[in-house]
């Protein structure tokens, strides 16, 4: 029989994110899909009682719970001794987790030290038959991958946005405080805070319904034989502020500002989309100067609806992997969809 | 630092990612079609790690990169050839399997072991680098389980930035959610730094760097020890290719009007 923990850790304000929610459900759909399993929670964080209170009616046995100043930030040595400590507390076999900048830094180092297993980017968990079988991409949403295993712990983290969040009754829980002590040298690093990347907007909403896509096509020489970086620049932002789109870009773009090239100054490698670069999940996509195949197609294999505009009707990115193709100039394009959305 | 940092990348080769792979079912589980053919690179993100090491050892005296690569003998040769004259490093070679189907807990144990036997290493030195997820198995775990294996508790992930500052202390800058960075500081190694793509350009190929790294990479080559990988305990059911191919309505000398007034119609939609 399974015992099932879902583990992850609060946000500044102690509450659950986004993610969090989501991954619960995961963990409680996967407690009902394994008669006789068990599900508890364990939370980490500066004070885990009202995260712990807002999930209260998930159906778990037990709320376990690793809180304290110390491990209020994100921090590796903190973060695995706290997770470390409430597997032991649950005896899980199954962990379940949001793939958090933080945990997925902190679990594969657990499992470790549980001599336990750990996959990660989990998009599917099924349960036919009552047995367990994951999903998950392997060559960068490349190909895709159905398995099991046998080892237990079997550590998992899942994938935002692939599941929907939890939504359920808040109450009242018990939570069981768990002791987790920072390993000698735990805290020889200090975390400083969080700062936006070095450019000027921020062009990266994870949550945004439209993701835009800038190719190295908006810093080429146009047809008057100029570059015109500058324009591209103001129509990109002007479009961003108008649709609150989460901007992307293409490996090439990102890569002329250490090439020594103009560049479109408000792009940083976190904008990269593609192989090297994110694979985000937006529910509609607009490509525009994109061009190249298959490091794309990585990039955009979660975005439901895609359109693209681009100069060259034969491009490989475009047919085949866009719904729709507008053979146009960006340029002018983009500067008549920022009037009209203007014009509301 | 005083005596500078002995640095070890951990990297191998993945396909060029501008190959087309197909899936098989080999007598060991998952396979890619035609693998040994395929031509290979340097693992993008431990390519960063790599160029960023060397950046960081020209820059504090006495330091020294080595990398740790797991793959066929064969191939990583092959590799070798143009890697080497990138950036000075030592190479640290293991032969086996370099595919993404192996699981990471196997390989975080022969490439912990192979860091171990380094003659030579210190470890009050050591900085661990490697990239934050390979382009092959994905799954971005392979340093913090070589971390442990090695007992370095201050470990980062999807690194882009890392500064040593006067007093020796590291200020490291990894990527979190929403395009932001996490800042923080540790007081020295050994640390892991799972790196994404940092701030550094592919270095140009030097002869020299090249003629230099050859002299140890074919005798490193020659003595690769031979280690088994695999998947022990995980059973695929299968491997898929997405279906991807969608019929695209090409759009072809229509007014930029009309082109707009689609697109606006379908944000909004």
């Amino acid at each position: 029989m399974e015992k099932i923990l879902y583990l992850t850790h609060t946000q500044q304000d102690d509450t659950l994110s986004k993610a969090a929610r989501e991954a619960l459900n995961a963990a409680v759909d996967l407690s009902k899909g394994l008669a006789g399993s068990t599900l508890t929670v364990g939370l980490v964080g500066e004070d885990v009682q009202a995260a712990a209170n807002a999930i209260a009616g998930c159906g778990a046995a037990a709320f376990f719970g690793v809180a304290g100043a110390e491990f209020a930030v994100s921090r590796y040595g903190s973060d695995a001794a706290a997770a470390e400590a409430l597997a032991k507390a649950a005896g899980a076999t199954l962990i379940l987790a949001p793939a958090t900048s933080r945990l997925s830094r902190a679990l594969p180092g657990v499992a470790q030290r549980l001599q336990g297993r750990i996959d990660t980017h989990v998009t599917g968990i099924l349960t036919e038959g009552g047995n367990l079988h994951i999903q998950r991409w392997y060559y960068r949403q490349r190909m895709m991958a159905t398995l099991t295993r046998s080892h237990r712990p079997w550590l998992l983290l899942v994938d935002p946005a692939v599941f929907d969040p939890w939504q359920g009754q808040p109450g009242s829980v018990s939570v069981q405080a768990v002791a987790a002590s920072l390993p000698e040298g735990g805290t020889r690093t200090h975390v400083v805070g969080v700062e936006g990347a070095s450019t000027d907007a921020q062009t990266i909403r994870p949550d945004a319904k439209l993701l835009f896509v800038a190719g190295a096509g908006w810093t080429k020489k146009q047809a008057d034989g100029q570059t015109h970086v500058k324009e591209a620049e103001a129509l990109i932002l002007g479009f961003l502020e108008k649709t609150q789109a989460s901007l992307g870009s293409s490996k090439s773009l990102v890569d002329q500002s250490s090439e020594g090239q103009e560049v479109i100054s408000f792009l940083s490698h976190l904008n990269q989309v593609g192989q090297t670069g994110a694979t985000p999940r937006h529910p509609k996509g607009l490509a525009t100067c994109c061009h190249g195949e298959e490091p794309h197609v990585v990039g955009w294999r979660f975005i439901n609806e895609r359109r693209a505009v681009n100069t060259d009707p034969n491009c490989g990115w475009a047919r085949g992997k866009a719904d729709v193709l507008y053979v146009a100039d960006a340029f002018k394009v983009i500067a008549k969809v920022n009037e009209l959305l203007a014009e509301g | 630092m005083s005596g500078g940092f002995h640095i070890v990348v951990c990297g191998s080769l993945v396909p060029d990612p501008l190959q087309t792979l197909e899936p098989i079912t080999g007598p060991g589980g998952p396979a890619l079609k035609n693998e040994m053919m395929l031509p290979s690179v340097l693992d993008p993100w431990a390519a960063h790690a790599l160029y960023e090491a060397a950046h960081l050892a020209k820059k504090a005296a006495g330091s020294k990169v080595w990398l740790v690569s797991l793959g066929p003998k064969a191939k990583l040769q092959q590799l070798m050839m143009s890697l080497a004259q990138k950036v000075p490093f030592e190479l640290v070679a293991l032969d086996g399997p370099a595919g993404g189907f192996a699981d990471s807990y196997e390989v975080a144990a022969v490439l912990a072991q192979a860091i171990e036997g380094i003659a030579g290493l210190d470890r009050s030195r050591l900085l661990l680098f490697g990239g934050c997820a390979s382009a092959s198995r994905d799954a971005g775990v392979t340093m913090q389980m070589i971390g442990e294996r090695l007992g370095v508790a201050d470990q980062f992930l999807a690194v882009d930035e890392l500064t040593v500052q006067d007093d020796g202390s590291l200020r490291v800058m990894e990527r979190i959610e929403g395009g932001r960075y996490l800042v923080s500081v540790c007081a020295g190694p050994p640390a892991v730094l799972a790196w994404a793509t940092g701030h550094l350009p592919e270095p140009p190929n030097s002869p020299q760097v090249g003629m230099m790294n050859m002299r140890a990479i074919m005798p490193a080559l020659q003595k690769a020890k031979p280690v088994k990988v695999g998947a022990e305990g995980i059973a695929f059911v299968n491997v898929e290719l997405p279906q991807q191919r969608r019929e695209t309505r090409i759009v072809k000398d229509a007014p930029v009007e009309e082109i707009a007034r689609e697109i606006v119609a379908w944000i909004r939609g």
